[in-house]
């Protein structure tokens, strides 16, 4: 193998290669780190912001981006919240009705972006920056910034297992699978590849590229709504910041594994791969008993590294597409 | 059936009023391969693209087997069998070979789901039928220039196009690749399909084509067999324009001081071995065909790339790394081809696009000083006689495009330049424009200053220039003094027609 092909493995799968190092570093320290409660618990902790990460990451291939997720996990789990709070729903059928109605609340919350972005033609940026203040500002004008405590069978779903799994995992599974074989094994999935690549051919080469993008969108809504659903069963009382500030976390999970800000590259086990990552690092600081203060430094640099590698990797990419005039 | 396949009828074209196909007729034959010949601007492009559906036309018709075909879309002229190969290919690279060629058509199995299995297989019998032999699976980003063309024409052939469009399908192959798409354009003719091919190497079109067209400023000029066209005749077609008062007299001006010299420059891939010198007070052409280098090589002397060998002397020092900054410093300007993109901000006013490339100059204390630079904007304006009501409100996409490329002249002016790099600077204007353009021109190098231009009209640059270097695949294939200047050597040079009398 050349230098210039081992220099590209490196750069291609530098965020695996961050994520052994880190696993094995702090596996080393504290043996303990090993065990399969420290991996389930890392594994459960990441999964919101993973389930999110991965709707995140349908909108990021397309060269877009959504800054509403946290907003929209909080309006999701409040339309849920608020039909249970009817006793008529404190049941095991109501309380799955009332998460499909949380559901519906925040793919519809994504069609809004979608409206906003393919019809009216506003930038995502500027589109979901907006849809994230105003989803929150509705939230807060329905509850009066009150709290809403989530009903018992609610809590007793959240923390119930399926066949030894806790469920924020198997929903983070289900999610994931889902995702990759809509990506990998779909034309909708591959052609959403085409779009985030070169958003002018893929228009010439015939495709529907305003669905595309909207369906994007919606699924990224969906995603949210997931994540909202899933961690206010465990944490049980829905505050007015319950969100606040995720949609960094869920892009940085996303970029970590792998999937770029212009489009075109990415997987759902990227959002896997970076959801975890964050995670173990903040819990294995923990174990190791890393000084509270620098927890945050050491974080960053882990995540500048990653996201070095990235740019090194697109700067790369922009070589190879210079046009050649010569075979030389 | 006969009869031809395609034809167009009395057909107009123009962009802002400006014509560019003007009455033009012609037959494409069935099962036979049309080579479209014609320079740089003669609309060869925009005749196809109306094919294509990328463009609609002003008036006329044209008949596909017969038929009136009017697309409103690429998409249309796809579904009527019609496929467009260009330059620029439409591939995603992030993609697979297969998945490119069958992006809206998946063959899909059980639950919508694609089948692989059968995408790979359809693949690898279509990559079998032009003689490719990739791994369907392959990234596209992952292949060749020449590879990606010929990915290109699988998917036309997927499609299973009639009518096959190649626009200058060789200028980024080896001679391999070109070997290689050139039997797959004659197997396309054993198969009863059509071919329209435009290219500037009149060799390959001579050796290909069945039928020849020759356009000249958006008409058909000539047509028939290839057999009664030489290339020889194919060249009196192309050119055949008298000039008359389109220029201002000559005078040279051309002084001993080297400004900027260059020694064996090379960027891999791009351009190889290019030596030459441009001293003050000199108009040097910088001539060829589109994709020849000549803008690569520009940018790389202002410092957008960088050369990985030779070196460079500009304004008496070598320079070992040159980026624009630098440039600038040592009083280069760089006037782009892409004066919309790149020269300009269209929406601010016309004295602040000229005064931008000098602002520090009018600065006081930090702040712009408005009154003088509105004021030594107007004095330049002035100059160079564009043609604005008021500078300092109008905006610079108000004015028409001879008038743009002055501001951008007197932008660069502004900072007081010794070195002009002028990329086709009369593109696209008109030709009471061009003269004024061209009268600039001297009066800089009148002036001192040592001027490459570069450029794609032979008369342009013969009736300007005190040299011309000619440019061909990325190298430097012929260097002319005034004396010697004479179209036929000149194109000879840049079409690499080697040994034949024109």
């Amino acid at each position: 193998m050349t230098r210039a092909r081992l220099g590209e493995l490196v750069l291609r799968n530098m965020t695996l290669i961050i994520f052994i190092v880190v696993f094995v570093y702090f596996g080393v320290q504290a043996p303990r780190f090993f065990g399969v409660d420290s991996i389930a618990n890392i594994i459960k902790q990441a999964s919101f912001i993973g389930i999110i990460a991965v709707g995140m990451t349908f909108v990021l291939l397309t060269a877009g981006i959504d800054l509403s997720v946290g907003s929209n996990m909080y309006l999701s789990a409040m339309a849920a919240g608020y039909l249970m709070q009817n006793p008529a729903f404190q049941n095991g059928p109501g309380v799955v009705a009332a998460l499909f109605v949380g559901l519906l609340a925040g793919t519809a919350f994504g069609a809004v972006n979608a409206f906003c972005i393919v019809v009216l033609r506003i930038t995502p940026f500027l589109v979901t920056l907006a849809t994230m203040v105003a989803g929150r500002g509705l939230g807060t004008a329905i509850t009066e910034s009150f709290g809403i405590e989530m009903p018992g069978p609610y809590l007793a779903f959240g923390a119930s297992n399926l066949l030894g799994i806790p469920m924020p995992i198997v929903a983070f599974v289900i999610v994931v699978v889902g995702a990759h074989i809509v990506l990998s094994r779909t034309q909708f999935g591959r052609q959403i590849y085409a779009v985030g690549n070169d958003p002018v051919a893929a228009r010439k080469a015939g495709l529907a590229v305003d669905r595309i993008l909207f369906l994007a969108y919606v699924i990224c809504g969906f995603c949210a709504a997931v994540g909202g659903v899933t961690l206010i069963a465990l944490i049980g009382r829905l505050n007015q910041t319950f969100g606040v500030g995720k949609e960094f976390d869920v892009i940085t999970a996303a970029v970590l594994g792998g999937t770029s800000l212009f489009g075109g590259v990415g997987t759902a086990w990227g959002a896997v791969m970076g959801s975890t990552l964050v995670q173990m690092v903040q819990s294995g600081m923990i174990f190791i008993g890393v000084n509270l203060y620098l927890q945050p430094m050491v974080l960053a640099l882990v995540i500048f590294l990653a996201i070095f590698a990235d740019a090194l990797r697109t700067a790369r990419l922009e070589k190879l597409r210079r046009r050649m005039l010569r075979s030389d | 059936m006969s009869g031809p396949i395609f034809s167009f009828a009395e057909v107009n074209k123009g962009f802002f009023g400006v014509p560019v196909i003007k009455e033009l007729s012609l037959e494409i034959g069935r099962g036979r391969v049309l080579g479209l010949v014609g320079q740089n601007g003669a609309g060869k492009s925009t005749l196809m693209n109306l094919m294509g559906g990328n463009l609609t036309l002003d008036s006329g018709a044209m008949a596909l087997d017969g038929k009136p075909y009017a697309p409103g879309s690429a998409r249309d002229a796809e579904t009527a069998g019609i496929a467009f190969i260009h330059q620029e290919l439409n591939l995603f690279s992030n993609l697979s070979i297969a998945e490119n060629i069958f992006l809206s058509a998946m063959p899909r199995g059980a639950g919508g789901f694609i089948d692989s299995r059968r995408l790979r297989q359809r693949t690898a019998e279509l990559l079998r039928e032009v003689d490719l032999e990739l791994p369907p699976d392959m990234l596209v980003e992952r292949l060749s220039p020449g590879e990606r063309q010929l990915v290109e024409v699988t998917k036309a052939l997927h499609l299973d196009a009639r009518l096959v469009i190649f626009d200058e399908p060789t200028t980024s192959l080896t001679p391999r690749e070109t070997t290689r798409l050139f039997a797959l354009i004659n197997r396309l003719r054993e198969a009863g399909k059509s071919v329209v091919y435009i290219s500037h190497i009149l060799a390959d079109v001579e050796k290909l084509a069945d039928d020849i067209a020759v356009l000249r400023d958006g008409r058909l000029v000539a047509s028939g067999p290839v057999a009664s066209f030489p290339a020889a005749t194919m060249i009196n077609a192309m050119l055949g324009r008298d000039i008359d008062q389109l220029y201002p007299p000559y005078a040279s001006t051309a002084q001993g001081e080297t400004l900027l010299e260059t020694k064996a420059l090379s960027l891999r891939g791009v351009v190889r071995d290019i030596s030459f010198s441009l001293k003050r007070g000199e108009v040097l052409g910088l001539f060829g065909l589109m994709g020849a280098g000549r803008t690569e090589l520009a940018r790389i002397l202002f410092g957008l790339d960088h050369f990985h060998s030779g070196g460079l002397i500009s304004g008496g020092q070598s320079v070992s790394r040159q980026s624009p900054r630098a440039a600038i410093a040592s009083r280069m300007a760089f006037i782009t081809e892409n004066r919309r993109e790149e020269g300009l901000m269209m929406n601010v006013p016309i004295a602040d696009n000229i005064a931008l490339a000098a602002l520090p100059r009018h600065a006081r204390g930090g702040f712009i000083d408005q009154r003088a630079m509105v004021a030594s904007a107007t004095d330049l304006a002035a100059a160079l006689q564009i043609k604005a009501s008021a500078i300092d409100r109008q905006p610079a996409r108000s004015l028409s495009g001879g008038n743009q490329q002055k501001v951008v002249i007197a932008k660069w002016l502004m900072a007081g330049p010794a070195i002009f790099i002028l990329d086709e600077p009369t593109r696209g204007i008109d030709v009471a424009a061009k003269y004024e353009i061209y009268s600039i021109i001297q009066r800089l190098a009148s002036e001192g200053c040592g001027i490459l231009l570069i450029s794609s009209e032979i008369e342009e640059a013969m009736a300007m220039c005190d040299r011309i270097l000619v440019m061909r695949q990325g190298e430097i294939s012929g260097a002319f003094e005034r004396a010697a200047f004479g179209k036929e050597p000149i194109l000879r040079a840049a079409f690499g027609e080697e040994g034949r009398a024109a």
